[in-house]
Order: structure tokens, then C-alpha cells, then sequence
């Protein structure tokens, strides 16, 4: 090979490469990556009850998944939200480049404002949930359960936009429930009471800044706050400290999944399945068909799906519904079948609990239309409840109720109250 | 004298298969096979001392595990070991490596390309769906299109409705999926190189083909649709070599009362008044057999078997004509200790993988662009593993026994046959590439085989040294092959059946085409097949 003609690098350099190779190739040793929070909740972590999320370790429990439960609910509860993806999309096109990508109307979307969104493929089928922050006019950040950088590089051919996934750069906190925004302000956040449901801005910390928003997945009172990475453990040292008199307490998975079902929030691939991992053909899902049709926004231009989704509506093609359901006594119907007349099997139901708040059994199912939709009467769930190696079961009741399953006014009241 | 209910003529995987559930059936069967092994090309032997060599087929997914049961594989010593991975060594002192872990897998990809690591779900969403597809037509006979008998057209149907349960996007993939290049393929999904060459291997394995050659995707789909006790798409080693498949099913025929004679070699299939009576050996001896069934393949069944004059003009010619096309080789190789890669992290898992020196699509297709000008590949594509990093039966510890694939090797060089000196050129080859990326590898060898197609059909029996029996592209599979109208195990001669690789579902250590085949005589025998496990749900 003809090499003379290269210039070679210096030893250093080349050096100073060979290392850098050998750091990014040695992650096999460790299949299940620390959040920039690990220290923290490692010394927290008293179940050592971890799962896998998007390959970090992440808490199902960090001591007491009822009592965190019940932290979020009367106090706050600290949730590490760095493994959601995250993607960083600017330029002049942005917001044009988006509102061709996702369902909503994009160009309602303020500066400083947040939106919870999803995007559909060509045929219509929902590739994603998630939220989208707008930081300023031309820079936006789209976060999701799912990677999707192939989807959105080759959506944005065409515009003058930049797509960078930064899920590993920017940490990310969710801090929810009723003391959640004392504990903000007492932390030194001013003018964090301005902050209304979906407002987002930014406030200083450590050197940099801190983007705080008005939002969460708990139909609670609550904040998220994406930081980067390096000033993650300063952010988090700081709310804990601040928050040590209003009862703030980190929470896993578990908890987090309770509040969730009583807000009535689905979650990608476990209560649909995402089009990019769905194998079998019938598993694909439209917006309407999960419960999200109201992000449909046929007025303005063309979006990804579009023609798929008018043609589904205008041909009755839509197949299922996404329900909430509140069923009789209190044993969680959890991936219970759901059976019209007690005999016809006509959906299935993918969460279920308990509600501690709404004090009612309730769950979110999909049924195959016209159930759950223009037929709602007669509906029954078998739960097959394991009880010392028996299955006690149980035929219940299932009524059709509109979602979210309970609603705090604290979620929403402005200025937030001081619990 | 005896005449046997059936006789098989070799004992590779496929006749050892089709044997043991002729004889499970009542049926009084003999093996003949003319090496003084059984095992074909799945075989073990100690080429030199303290080695056992895989000296052909090396690795294991594809064997159906409805046959491993039915036939108690397991009971007779049958382990497949998985391992994790593999990777692509670079030019330029880096590798990209495949992990089992989803994350890692993609963080390793992200190495190289963000985009491409997270491409990777969508490729692997859509090649599961094809497997999908495929996989439940493995164990059943391929209808006759041409015919009106009622179980052709009811499997017509099964086929239709199959294909009709597709969407109209999953429909045009399909066809497509059947008939383009790896390379178009892949470039559907990945951008990157290095990521496309480590996919792309399995679309040429064992093909007279490039990566740039229609029809290669679908060679893909024939490698993606093994698993491992269930792991779905996973590989492993057989304990104790790949002979320890047909180990294991020549004791589970034995125990169940069949007889096997090897070192005796067919010289012609029996035929009288249009139909087979048995076989003559080599040495003259007459065996007498109600039915032959022929696992060699079918170039070498009817062509050099069976008296052309016994067979139908057309079916002649299409045989002739049926590829089966040498196009590669095999090294394998005693070592004193584990070679060192410089560019793998010492502890890494890939040492226990399939390692490959091609990182570019050009390359690839370079590599067959020697094979097409009558050469073997100056800079070829390798398949190597050393599975003594895993099973430690093969040789004593700290030693290892590596098995490279090789790829491409022509069934003659430049127009004349191999000689010694063509096969110790196309050896350095090997070593040279290997040495590059391992700094005293040379000196770790104890001893070598090389196999040229030359030495695999000397042996095996193989046409052309090819592994597969003939070429997977869509043109010779289902109902046609190996050829149009005899694609369900009987051939223009009553009595004589095929059972090996050249008939669907085709190549690879997967038993299928012994199980279809089986199932066809008894069916012809109006036997029960009460003992053959119907193909596992695909759900």
C-alpha cells in the first residue's frame, strides 16, 4: 500500500486516538451503564431492586415502593429520568422541520413552552410518544421512550435543521408532588412560582444553567429538570438539601408507574407497541386507535401519516380504542382479558391498579372497536389472581371512564401552592 | 439374500436424520457410507494428535429442534454450546464487534455510526418478519404447483394465505427480499461500511455469489432462522465438534435397531424395470433394498449413480444444470495457544466469536471478482472461529483447534483442476490475512488441513466442495428444487428418494430436508408419521 504519500501523525497524537478507542470499546465490560445520578442513588439504593431502562440501571425501588409511592403523593418524590431519550434538533427549520415530523401544530408551540406529541410512519402507525420542549424559536429538544435518529435524519432531508441524539450528554429529574415546588424555591430557584403547566425555562446553577419545566408523568403538582450531565450531581445535591423539611424522597420505577395509571398516561411499549418493534402486522396502532387522536391537527400542512390517518377516519378502518376502565372490588385486573357479555373476547388490559387516590380498581385496555367505543355496556375482565400456587378466579364488572382517574387541582393552580 | 426396507446411501446429518425415522417407523434400514466415518460434513475427527478437528461445517443453529427431540439427541450426547458475537477487524487497528446485549450492541455500533446503531431495530424488525415467513415452511414438503392433487393444492393454499396475511408493504418487502442484493438491502438501513460488511457475510456464505448479486438477501434470511435451546437467531458450537451432531443421531439409530456399514462406497443405485433394488459398492457387492434413499447430492445421485438412461431427458438437463458451484474452502488449524488480536481488549468476548477480516462491501465483492476470473481470493473473506474457547474437548488445555472459512475458492483455477501447489497458494492466503491482524500467529501452528473444493469432494462427496448441495437463490428453492416437479423427495426413478441438502428447505445442518423426506416414504408406505413432531408454532 502506497502510505509515503500520508503525512504521519505524531506519536502523541496517535496515542492519545488509541486511547480514546480503547475507552469507547470497553463498555461491553459493563452492560448496564450508571445515569451522571448513579452515585447518589447507589447509596440510596437499599432493595437494590434495579431493571434495565434503554440499557442504564434504573430503580424499580430504592427502599419502599408503596411509601415512594406515597411520596410523591404527599410530598416529592426525586425520579432519575437521564436514560430517556433525548434528541437536540436546531436550525432555522426546526419548528417546520417538527411540525412535518410529529401530530400537533407546532407552530403553537411557544419559547418556552412544552407539548406532549407523537409521530406516526407513513402508514399512519404511531412510532413514539413524547414531549417536546421548545428552549428558544430554533432550538427544540424531542424526548421519547424509543431511539429514532434514523427516522428523524432521513424526515429532515429537505430542511435547514441539525439533529443530534444527546440522551448521554443532558441528566434529567423528575421532581413531583405537592412540595415539589417549595422544595424549588427554597433550592433558590427565583420566579420559579411564574411557571404555569407546559412553561419551561431556564434558571442558573452551578456555573450554568438548569432548564426547569412545568411538566411530569404523576398528574401531580411537578417539575422536570434537564441539566447537563457534569452538574448533575450538584442539581441533585441542592434540591435534596432544599427539599430535607418537605419530606423530598428519591423513588423508583414503581412508584412512578402507580402514578402514571392514576393520571391515566400510557407508556410506549407497554401499553402499545411502537411500529419500529412491532413483528406482527396487527399489532400496529393509529393515534385514534390509542387514545391520542386529539394531537391530530388535520388544518395545518402535511405531517408524516397524515393521508394514512384521513383516509382510516373517512374508511371507519380504525380497528381498536384505548379505554380506561374502572372494574368492581379492589384485585388489580393487571393483562386481564376483557370479554363482552362475559363470553366474547374483545380487548385486553395492559396496567392496572389499585388507586390508592381515586380509591376505585382501575386500568387502561385496548378493545377491538366497536367495543369500547360505541358499545361500552356489558363489559367483564377475568382476572386470574395467583393466590399460594391457586388461581382465584374472578369475573368483574368493567365500566368504560374517562381518563385521567383522578385530578388535582394542585397540578394545575397558579401561583403552585406551598404545601 | 436380504433385502433391507430401505437403504441410505450416507451418512451425512440428512441420511443419519431421514435413517433414523425410517427405522423409529418399523422400517429395517442400513446406512452405507464410504468414508470409515459417519458424518459427512458434520464431522469430528483427531487430524493430529490431541486435536479434534470440525473439519467442515463448524457451527450450529440450524438444526431443528423438533428433530433434536423426537430423535432424543440429547440422551445420545448432543450439547450446542452458544457463543456471544463476533466481530469485524479494521484496517486501520479497530473492530466492530456483535453482542447478544441489545445496549451494548448498539452502543458498539454507536462507535461507528449513532444513526446506524439505531437502525439496527428496524432492520432486525423487518428480517424477523421474513424469518417469520419462511420458518414454518421448513418442515413441510413443497407443493406441487403443477399438480391437482388435493394435499398440493391444500399446501398451495397454506402457502397463499401465508403470503395474503402479509400487508401490501410486508408483500412488495418480501418479493424484494427474495430477489435483491445483501448489498441493496442493507443499504436500505446502514450507512456505514464496516456495519454493512458485518452483515452482509451471512448473504454470501456458501454461495457462488457476491454481496452485490441478486438473490443474496435471502441467503441471509436461510442464516437468521436458527436458534440455540430456543434462543432465537443465536449460534453455538457442537461439545466435541460437529460431529457430535451425527454422532448422536448414529447412536440414536443404532439404539433404535438400524445398521450402519461404512468404508463402503456406492458405485450405482440398482435399478430394474424403472425402479431401484437396491445398490452396487465399489467392490462389487450387491445390497438389496426395497427403497434407496440418496443423501448425496443431486448432481452426484443422477449424474454418476444412476445410468442416465434411467432418467428423463429434461430432468437430466436440468440437473446438469442445477448450481452447485464450489466457492469456498476451509482451513482449520491446531495452535499451541490462543492467537492474539492486538485490537481486542484482551478479555473480550469476541475471542469466543466468529471473527472476520472483511470490513468493506468492496472487499466482499472484490474477493468474489478473483473467484469469477478462475482464482481464489487474494484478499479473501474468512468465517473463524476457535471453539475451544468453549468446549474444552477438542483439544487439551491452553491449546486450541480454529476453524477458518473460506471464501472464495474456485471449483477449478484457471481452468485446470487443483493442485498441491493451487492449495498451498490459497493456504497462505489464509494465513498471511490471519498474521496481519495477529502478530505471530505463524508460529503458533502445529498442523494445518487445507481443504480446497478439490480435497471437500474427494471426501464429503460434495459437488464442487459446495456446502449447501446447491446454490439457496430464489431459482432453485420450494417446488423447484432441485428440480421443478421432483421437489418432494421422489425422483423419475421408483423407489429412489432424495434426502439431502439439494432438496428444500436446502443447506446448512438443519435435518429438515432428512425429516421431509422421511415423512414423504412413509406417507408412500402408508406408514404413521405418529413419531415425527410437527414444526413448532410460529406465534
Amino acid at each position: 500500500m502506497a502510505q509515503a504519500t500520508h503525512k504521519k501523525p505524531s506519536a502523541a497524537k496517535t496515542n492519545s486516538i488509541a486511547l480514546a478507542r480503547t475507552a469507547a470499546q470497553s463498555h461491553f465490560r459493563t452492560l448496564r451503564l450508571g445515569t451522571p445520578f448513579q452515585p447518589r442513588l447507589d447509596a440510596l439504593a437499599r432493595t437494590q431492586d434495579w431493571y434495565n431502562w434503554a440499557g442504564y440501571r434504573a430503580p424499580h425501588s430504592l427502599w419502599d415502593e408503596e411509601l415512594e409511592y406515597f411520596a410523591i403523593r404527599s410530598q416529592a418524590g426525586l425520579f432519575d429520568i437521564s436514560p430517556m431519550t433525548k434528541y437536540r434538533i436546531e436550525g432555522p427549520d426546526a419548528e417546520a422541520f417538527l411540525d412535518r415530523v410529529t401530530l400537533r401544530d407546532v407552530t403553537k408551540l411557544k419559547p418556552g413552552r412544552v407539548h406532549y406529541t407523537a409521530w406516526c410512519d407513513d402508514e399512519g402507525f404511531v412510532l413514539d410518544d413524547g414531549t417536546l420542549f421548545r428552549l428558544s424559536s430554533t432550538h427544540l429538544r424531542l424526548c421519547s421512550q424509543e431511539r429514532h435518529l434514523p427516522w428523524l435524519l432521513d424526515s429532515a432531508i429537505g430542511f435547514e435543521v441539525t439533529i443530534e441524539e444527546e440522551t448521554e450528554a443532558v441528566a434529567g429529574l423528575a421532581l413531583q408532588g405537592p412540595t415539589s415546588f417549595a422544595v424549588l424555591r427554597d433550592a433558590g430557584f427565583a420566579g420559579v412560582d411564574k411557571l404555569k403547566v407546559f412553561d419551561l425555562a431556564e434558571f442558573p446553577h452551578d456555573g450554568g444553567t438548569v432548564t426547569i419545566s412545568r411538566t411530569g408523568f404523576t398528574g401531580d403538582l411537578g417539575y422536570e429538570l434537564f441539566v447537563p450531565a457534569e452538574k448533575a450531581l450538584s442539581l441533585w445535591d441542592r434540591l435534596m438539601t432544599a427539599g430535607e423539611l418537605r419530606g423530598i424522597r428519591a423513588i423508583g420505577y414503581t412508584a412512578l408507574n402507580r402514578a402514571r395509571l392514576e393520571a391515566g398516561l400510557i407508556v410506549a411499549n407497554a401499553d402499545f407497541t411502537t411500529a419500529e418493534h412491532a413483528i406482527r402486522a396487527d399489532r400496529l396502532r393509529m393515534p385514534d386507535e390509542i387514545g391520542l387522536g386529539f394531537m391530530i391537527d388535520l388544518a395545518k400542512g402535511h405531517f408524516n401519516g397524515r393521508r394514512a390517518i384521513v383516509e382510516a377516519r373517512a374508511k371507519r378502518k380504525l380497528r381498536y380504542v384505548l379505554v380506561g376502565l374502572e372494574i368492581e372490588g379492589n384485585i388489580p385486573a393487571e393483562h386481564a382479558i376483557v370479554y363482552h357479555k362475559k363470553h366474547q373476547e374483545v380487548g385486553l388490559v395492559s396496567a392496572a391498579i389499585w388507586s390508592p387516590m381515586a380509591k376505585r380498581n382501575i386500568a387502561i385496555a385496548s378493545l377491538a372497536r366497536p367495543y369500547g367505543d360505541t358499545m361500552v355496556e356489558d363489559l367483564w375482565v377475568e382476572i386470574y389472581a395467583m393466590r399460594e400456587l391457586q388461581y382465584q378466579k374472578l369475573m368483574k364488572r368493567a365500566k368504560v371512564v374517562a381518563r385521567p382517574f383522578i385530578k388535582l387541582d394542585r397540578r394545575t393552580a397558579n401561583p403552585p401552592a406551598d404545601f | 439374500m436380504k433385502a433391507w426396507d430401505a437403504i441410505i446411501i450416507g451418512g451425512g446429518h440428512n441420511g443419519l436424520v431421514n435413517a433414523c425415522y425410517l427405522q423409529r417407523a418399523g422400517l429395517d434400514v442400513l446406512v452405507v457410507e464410504k468414508n470409515d466415518w459417519v458424518g459427512g460434513a458434520a464431522t469430528s475427527r483427531e487430524l493430529t494428535p490431541g486435536f479434534l478437528y470440525s473439519n467442515c461445517s463448524y457451527v450450529c443453529s440450524l438444526f431443528r429442534p423438533e428433530i433434536m427431540r423426537d430423535l432424543e439427541l440429547p440422551r445420545f450426547g448432543l450439547q450446542v454450546i452458544s457463543y456471544e458475537g463476533g466481530a469485524v477487524f479494521t484496517r486501520d487497528g479497530n473492530y466492530l464487534a456483535n453482542y447478544r446485549d441489545h445496549d451494548a450492541h448498539r452502543r458498539e455500533f454507536a462507535r461507528f455510526s449513532k444513526r446506524d446503531a439505531e437502525a439496527y431495530d428496524r432492520y432486525s424488525r423487518d428480517v424477523t418478519r421474513q424469518c417469520r415467513f419462511i420458518q414454518p415452511l421448513l418442515m413441510r414438503t413443497a407443493p406441487d404447483p403443477t399438480s391437482f392433487r388435493p394435499r398440493d393444492i391444500g399446501e398451495l393454499l397454506y402457502l397463499g394465505k401465508k403470503f395474503a396475511g402479509l400487508s401490501a408493504e410486508e408483500m412488495a418487502l418480501t418479493l424484494r427480499f427474495w430477489t435483491m442484493s445483501i448489498s441493496e438491502f442493507l443499504d436500505e438501513y446502514f450507512e456505514t461500511d464496516v456495519i454493512k460488511a458485518n452483515f452482509a457475510l451471512s448473504g454470501i456464505i456458501g454461495t457462488a455469489l457476491g454481496p452485490m448479486s441478486p438473490g443474496t438477501a435471502y441467503v441471509l434470511l436461510h442464516h437468521y432462522m436458527g436458534e440455540v435451546d430456543g434462543s432465537v437467531g443465536a449460534w453455538g458450537y457442537a461439545r466435541g465438534g460437529m460431529g457430535a451432531v451425527t454422532k448422536a443421531l448414529a447412536a440414536s439409530f443404532k439404539a433404535s435397531g438400524g445398521a450402519i456399514r461404512t468404508g463402503a462406497e456406492v458405485d450405482h443405485v440398482l435399478v430394474s424395470k424403472g425402479k431401484a433394488k437396491g445398490v452396487v459398492l465399489a467392490g462389487g457387492e450387491e445390497v438389496y433394498g426395497k427403497l434407496v434413499v440418496s443423501n448425496a447430492d443431486v448432481k452426484r445421485t443422477f449424474l454418476k449413480l444412476v445410468e442416465e438412461k434411467e432418467l428423463p431427458d429434461i430432468f437430466l438437463r436440468r440437473v446438469k444444470n442445477f448450481k452447485i458451484r464450489g466457492s469456498s474452502g476451509k482451513v482449520n488449524i491446531a495452535l499451541d495457544s490462543l492467537p492474539e488480536f492486538p485490537a481486542l481488549p484482551k478479555d473480550s468476548p469476541v475471542y469466543r466469536g466468529d471473527m472476520h477480516f472483511t470490513d468493506s462491501m468492496e472487499r466482499m465483492e472484490r474477493a468474489y471478482d478473483d473467484w469469477k476470473a478462475g482464482r481464489w481470493s487474494a484478499d479473501p473473506f474468512l468465517d473463524m472461529v476457535i471453539p475451544t474457547t468453549l468446549d474444552p474437548t477438542m483439544a487439551s488445555p491452553g491449546k486450541h483447534f480454529m476453524s477458518c472459512f473460506v471464501q472464495y475458492a474456485p471449483p477449478k483455477v484457471s481452468g485446470h483442476d487443483w493442485t498441491d501447489a493451487d492449495r498451498d497458494g490459497f493456504a497462505e492466503s489464509v494465513v498471511a490475512q490471519i498474521s496481519e491482524y495477529s502478530p505471530g500467529f505463524r508460529d503458533r501452528i502445529v498442523h494445518m488441513e487445507v481443504r480446497t473444493p478439490r480435497e471437500i469432494e474427494a471426501e464429503v462427496g460434495l459437488t464442487e466442495g459446495n456446502i449447501f448441495q446447491g446454490e439457496l437463490t430464489f431459482d432453485q428453492l420450494l417446488f423447484n428444487r432441485p428440480v421443478p416437479g421432483y421437489a418432494q423427495y421422489r425422483s423419475p426413478v421408483g423407489g429412489l428418494y432424495m434426502c439431502g441438502s439439494s432438496t428444500h428447505p436446502g443447506g446448512g445442518v438443519m435435518g429438515a430436508p432428512g425429516r421431509n423426506a422421511a415423512a414423504e416414504i412413509l406417507r408412500d408406505l402408508a406408514k404413521s408419521t405418529s413419531h415425527m413432531s410437527p414444526a413448532h408454532d410460529v406465534i
